[in-house]
């Protein structure tokens, strides 16, 4: 794979990798990926907007030049004020990869880190020499008006150019809760929407607080993702309770609010929480059939939460067809939809086969004919 | 006045969040009062900050926010800041004008620079505002709690008054802009107003016409209650009411 370097959501060329029920892969333009939906399928993402979680500034009691990138909400009802993990950085920017960032000075609850018009106070350290937690204590329109202000998006050493806030919200963003880009939700735009609708697919979503997803330390990535506080409208339950077909997430962040929000008897429950569970291959999903999401390396937690969709040796089938055909990695690269193993496909895989492909040439034909009506 | 229909509106709006740009003067500024009478959620834009402090002492529990809408760099701060608010946004209103030359000339003594300032801030501006805000209006749609864009429209985006030519030509996009929004959102629940509040005793007036008489306008608050109205009316529960 290699980086996608420009901070374009939605190239004319992307690409989409599909691994089936069955563990064959595909290959097609990112474009068409609704082809793959039908019906009765359910598809939701997350619509928070993105943060401009990182601040430069100033530890004040040595004056060494830090960088805090806001990583999780830690309330905001906390008589210090609005809280959250971060994690700091010496002195640089995003244009030195963050393995290679020197470490901030040594770090002591109490001290003030001055951040352009924001001023935070180390509230504890979490056990790691860049993870701390900072409040603010101001008054929330302030703080609001000081991170629109001095923040900028969080971005890493593989991009050309500086993010702007724009590039790192997706054509849905709504409430501003992610400390990163939900960059699955980069595939949909507002014609793709319409097109749903047109095709009986249903679209809902929910708010969930993507959370930092590298640090460039080892122990600290061990860590990641840290807990996320999510959203679920009652209208986006009720929709997955009375789906005639599929569940399909668009990006991590989704599978993860809505496996946790269902994790006592499989239904889905609407309201505010805090998802603090890791999925991966020992993890039995009970709501999403499919994900929308990048293409990610082995090792990283977003390629641990795939094994709960697909055999290990399908991902590495998957990972090798990623590599031989040079698909992008990162946040604006391609991307790949994954439907989750089917139970009966290593016991019948050829009569399950032969069924799936009829349906699929089926569902391709019907989309085709609908392309067409639209455009007459 | 249809006493009923406007107890009605009264309490559609109870609890949403409304946005106003340009509310600390005219229209905009008696939009604020009036939206939040009517237990609204009330977020204003303008540029400057002394009369937003004024405006935020006049009507304690709004937001104020300092940006230019006609600066492309501040729409996304600007959108975090009303988004943060209260977690969403259901209505709305691009409101904040520019008139163009002050005082109004004839377009071929109009300079090329307060063109493009016109433009930015009554076509421009309210397409990117409306664009950054849009996922947040529609989740309000899907949630059947809002989903309301309001453009402020004028009789000069229609009729051809000599001197208006930058104000009337900016306007009558902003109102094609709002039928285009109004097609094509359709499928997703946002719906799209483009009203015109008449002459009213605004500065913006003033500055158009400064020997008019005052007492032939309209009073901005009765634009303003007629215009939460229609707010109140295109509202989804109140859209599913009239079928």
């Amino acid at each position: 794979m290699r980086p996608a370097v420009a901070a374009v959501q939605r190239p004319a060329d992307a690409r989409l990798l599909i691994v089936d029920a069955f563990g064959r892969i595909e290959h097609a333009p990112r474009a068409r990926w609704l082809d793959w939906l039908q019906r009765g399928d359910a598809v939701v993402a997350n619509d928070a907007a993105t943060l401009p979680a990182s601040l430069h500034g100033v530890h004040q009691r040595t004056g060494a030049p830090i960088e805090a990138r806001l990583a999780a909400w830690r309330g905001s009802e906390a008589a210090q004020g609005i809280t959250f993990d971060a994690i700091v950085f010496g002195a640089g920017d995003w244009r030195t990869p963050t393995e290679r960032r020197p470490p901030p000075p040594a770090l002591a609850p109490g001290d003030a880190f001055e951040l352009g018009p924001l001023v935070a106070t180390m509230q504890t350290a979490l056990g790691h020499p860049r993870l701390v937690r900072l409040s603010f204590a101001m008054p929330r329109g302030a703080f609001w008006r000081g991170l629109a202000a001095h923040g900028r998006p969080v971005q890493y050493a593989h991009l050309r150019e500086p993010l702007a806030l724009w590039d790192a919200w997706t054509p849905i963003a709504a409430q501003p809760l992610a400390f990163e880009a939900p960059s699955a939700g980069f595939v949909l735009d507002w014609q793709t929407l319409t097109e749903m609708h047109a095709r009986g697919i249903r679209f809902a979503t929910l708010t969930h607080a993507a959370g930092l997803s590298t640090s460039g330390d080892l122990l600290l990535d061990a860590r990641l993702p840290l807990d996320e506080a999510y959203r679920i409208p009652a209208r986006t339950a009720e929709m997955v309770a009375a789906r005639a077909g599929r569940v399909i997430a668009i990006g991590t962040t989704v599978v993860r609010a809505l496996e946790h929000a269902a994790r006592d008897d499989g239904v889905v429950k609407s309201g505010d929480r805090i998802a603090t569970q890791r999925i991966g291959a020992h993890t039995r999903l009970r709501v999403v059939d499919a994900l929308v999401t990048g293409t990610h390396e082995p090792g990283s937690s977003h390629h641990e939460l795939l094994r709960a969709f697909a055999d290990e040796d399908v991902l590495t089938r998957a990972t090798d067809a990623l590599e031989r055909h040079r698909y992008r990695t990162h946040e604006f690269g391609d991307s790949m939809l994954v439907i989750r193993r089917n139970p009966a496909s290593r016991r019948n895989a050829s009569v399950f086969g032969a069924v799936s492909r009829v349906a699929n040439a089926c569902a391709a034909r019907g989309s085709a004919a609908l392309r067409e009506t639209a455009t007459e | 006045m249809d006493m009923r229909a406007s107890s009605i509106g009264d309490a559609a709006l109870r609890g949403l969040c409304i946005a106003v740009t340009g509310g600390t003067s005219g229209l905009g500024r008696a939009l604020v009062h009036e939206l939040r009478s009517r237990d609204a959620h009330v977020a204003f834009v303008a540029r400057d900050e002394d009369r937003i402090a004024r405006v935020l002492r006049e009507e304690p529990g709004t937001l104020g926010i300092a940006a230019d809408v006609a600066d492309k760099d501040a729409i996304h701060p600007l959108a975090l800041q009303l988004l943060a608010w209260r977690g969403g946004l259901d209505v709305l209103v691009n409101n904040a004008s520019n008139l163009g030359p002050v005082p109004l000339v004839p377009l071929a003594d109009t300079e090329c620079e307060d063109f493009e300032v016109a433009l930015a801030t009554n076509v421009l501006g309210p397409f990117r505002l409306t664009k950054a805000l849009l996922g947040a209006l529609a989740a309000s749609a899907r949630d059947g709690r809002g989903g309301v864009v309001l453009d402020v429209s004028s009789d000069a985006a229609v009729n051809a008054y000599p001197g208006w030519g930058a104000y009337g030509a900016s306007k009558a996009a902003l109102a094609h802009l709002s039928r285009i929004w109004s097609t094509e959102c359709a499928a997703l629940g946002v719906r799209f107003l483009s009203l015109d509040p008449g002459d009213m005793d605004t500065p913006l007036h003033a500055l158009a016409v400064p020997d008019a008489d005052r007492t032939a306008l309209r009073a901005p608050a009765d634009a303003a209650r007629e215009f939460a109205d229609a707010i109140a009316a295109a509202l989804p529960h109140r859209a599913e009411l009239r079928r």
